[in-house]
């Protein structure tokens, strides 16, 4: 535990290094460029990083309780609900609107069965009396 | 986006984070559920905070049908059908993963990604890119929904050429991806949904039913996946921050589950393993007669034994013997034995699957433990009671260099002092492989329901 601790912190040292450089890289991106392609590296900086804590968080979870992790994990990839918000958002009707308001019905489906089936399983998990 | 708006997805992030931390230990597993849907709050709540969405009510319908599903799905599936309701949930991401691409393509500029007909390359390529997993996701999480459903077979569909057609499916993805993001053609833009469509279903009909772990924790890497290539047509650091937790969560759980089998995801992808045709294979039939215990012996023998380990399998789930089981458990206790609980990393058709069915019935955490943790104690166990699970015991996996399923860790029944093996039948396992552990002097096999088994035992020890 404290091996995967200290793991983390040299990596959060680490991310919050990378980090700095990609904000400065990012900003003299934007001076040369601007618009959307200096979110794409910026983006793309996050998403490795992200993928490193993932890594050592879910290798920290107990095997007991990766189907929780599961639920967990489907619900909050449905975090998607965002875009599905922005798409189903504006006052006129189109079929870009109600393309969003079924991914908002589809990502709300996923939000609360996720959500609720986890609680359900965890709750079920005792200790010993 | 404002710069409250960015912290607040910020901190939405992070909460997500704390959420899956909280899973490292059951005591603050339900904190960390908890702060996931405190994540999602804020993160339904930024957005809908968002100056160009207006459309409150339609959202609002929209999201409660949504949400009343979800829910009274969750309360009322059973346990043993877990693994189903998870890849059902997956195509849902999948599907609205389509739909919010679809929606960026026909009105950009609710994205901020310039104007119809005009998007710019880079978000083009995302939009597209994003589609094609979701795409995959939505069918492939169907099929492998079917095949523990058992709407599908659940037997590997292999045919000639499978590899090669899916090959020329994928480049050809790749190809109308790349035509796309030059043409911006709406037809091109359906084309790859199609095609991904249909990649979705014939990547999973080779795969059989015991191989489904592996595959729904794949299809779960690939919906935060989807997650994070729609944000970034958005842009949206959450949105990838999440799709990199759910995606490498997912990963590392089918790595789990191919290291528990001992074959490379590779193998597991190309499929035609187990199903009717392996056991037809492996069915090299010997004459050795196996010795057939009741349960009235096994009830006698268990009563005096001091260490029970229990290894549960899928068969356990199929025959939902869980709670005869742990009734079982509770009477062994009284009358003064150390009962304990061994999990495969591969038992049941999900990661974890077992240990949820035990919890349900109430078997206390602390009681099961996992391969390693207790293969050493075998060899100082009076009884191992192995019901529903085949070839996660078979000692060939140490031996016979020929087996399938050679180098597959195991649990080392075969030490301990008296097996019991509660089967249906004598067929082999989903590998086809004889399990050599039937005929060894020390094992009783108990035919039967597993069910049916345990509440023999249990009225043999009430006696």
């Amino acid at each position: 535990m404290s091996e995967i601790s200290n793991q983390l912190e040299s990596l959060s040292y680490k991310a919050q290094q990378i980090a700095n450089e990609a904000s400065q890289l990012a900003s003299s991106v934007a001076e040369t460029s601007g618009g959307h392609s200096d979110f794409i590296i910026f983006g793309i900086t996050v998403l490795v990083l992200a993928c490193f804590v993932g890594y050592y968080v879910v290798w920290s979870v107990t095997p007991a309780l990766h189907s929780p992790l599961m639920g967990v994990t489907n619900a909050i990839s449905s975090v998607i609900i965002v875009g599905a918000l922005l798409a189903a958002g504006p006052v006129d009707s189109n079929i870009s609107k109600y393309f969003g308001l079924v991914a908002v019905t589809l990502a709300a489906v996923n939000i609360f069965g996720g959500f609720v089936v986890t609680n359900r399983m965890l709750s079920m998990f005792k200790k010993k009396q | 986006m404002s710069t409250l708006t960015t912290a607040a997805y910020l901190v939405s992030s992070v909460l997500f984070i704390l959420s899956l931390r909280g899973l490292s230990h059951p005591s603050t597993a339900r904190r960390g559920n908890f702060l996931g849907i405190l994540g999602m709050t804020i993160a339904i709540v930024t957005t809908l905070s968002n100056p160009g969405v207006l459309s409150y009510k339609e959202i609002g319908i929209a999201f409660l049908i949504g949400g009343l599903i979800g829910t009274s799905i969750a309360v009322k599936i059973q346990m043993t059908a877990l693994p189903q309701l998870v890849a059902a949930f997956h195509s849902l991401v999948g599907l609205a993963a389509v739909f919010v691409a679809a929606s960026a393509y026909y009105n950009p500029s609710a994205f901020n990604i310039g104007t119809v007909g005009s998007i710019p390359m880079g978000s083009l390529i995302e939009m597209s890119i994003g589609t094609a997993i979701g795409a995959v996701t939505f069918t492939g999480s169907i099929i492998a929904f079917g095949k523990l459903q058992g709407f599908v077979s659940g037997n590997p569909l292999v045919f000639k050429g499978q590899h090669f057609i899916n090959l020329l499916l994928g480049l050809g993805i790749i190809a109308l991806i790349v035509k796309f993001c030059i043409d911006q053609n709406q037809e091109l833009f359906w084309l790859i949904v199609f095609a991904s469509f249909v990649i979705g279903v014939l990547l999973i009909v080779p795969i059989g039913g015991a191989d489904m772990p592996v595959i729904v924790s794949m299809l779960n890497s690939y919906s935060g996946w989807a997650a994070a290539g729609i944000g970034f047509t958005l842009s949206n650091n959450l949105l990838i921050i999440t799709g990199a937790l759910v995606g490498s969560s997912g990963a590392i759980l089918s790595y789990i589950m191919c290291k528990g089998m001992n074959r490379s995801f590779l193998n597991v992808l190309l499929g035609g393993f187990g199903g009717e045709q392996a056991a037809n294979a492996g069915g090299v039939k010997d004459d050795r007669q196996a010795k057939q215990g009741n349960a009235a012996d096994a009830a006698f023998m268990m009563k005096n034994s001091k260490t029970i380990i229990i290894v549960p399998g899928y068969g356990m789930a199929v025959a939902q013997a869980q709670h005869a089981l742990r009734e079982m458990g509770d009477l062994l206790k009284a009358a003064g034995a150390e009962v304990r609980y061994a999990i495969h990393p591969v038992a049941g058709r999900m990661p974890g699957h077992m240990n949820v069915l035990l919890a349900e019935a109430n078997v206390p955490y602390d009681e099961v433990l996992e391969l390693d943790e207790i293969n050493r104690d075998f060899s100082e166990t009076d009884v191992a009671f192995v019901i529903g699970a085949n070839d996660v015991t078979n000692p060939a996996a140490k031996t016979d260099k020929t087996s399938a399923i050679y180098g597959m860790p195991i649990l080392d029944v075969e030490n301990a002092g008296q097996v019991f093996f509660v089967k249906r039948g004598m067929a082999s396992g989903y590998a086809g492989v004889q399990n050599e552990l039937f005929f060894r002097d020390n094992t009783l096999m108990l035919f039967g329901d597993a069910k049916k088994v345990c509440e023999d035992i249990i009225k043999g020890l009430e006696n």
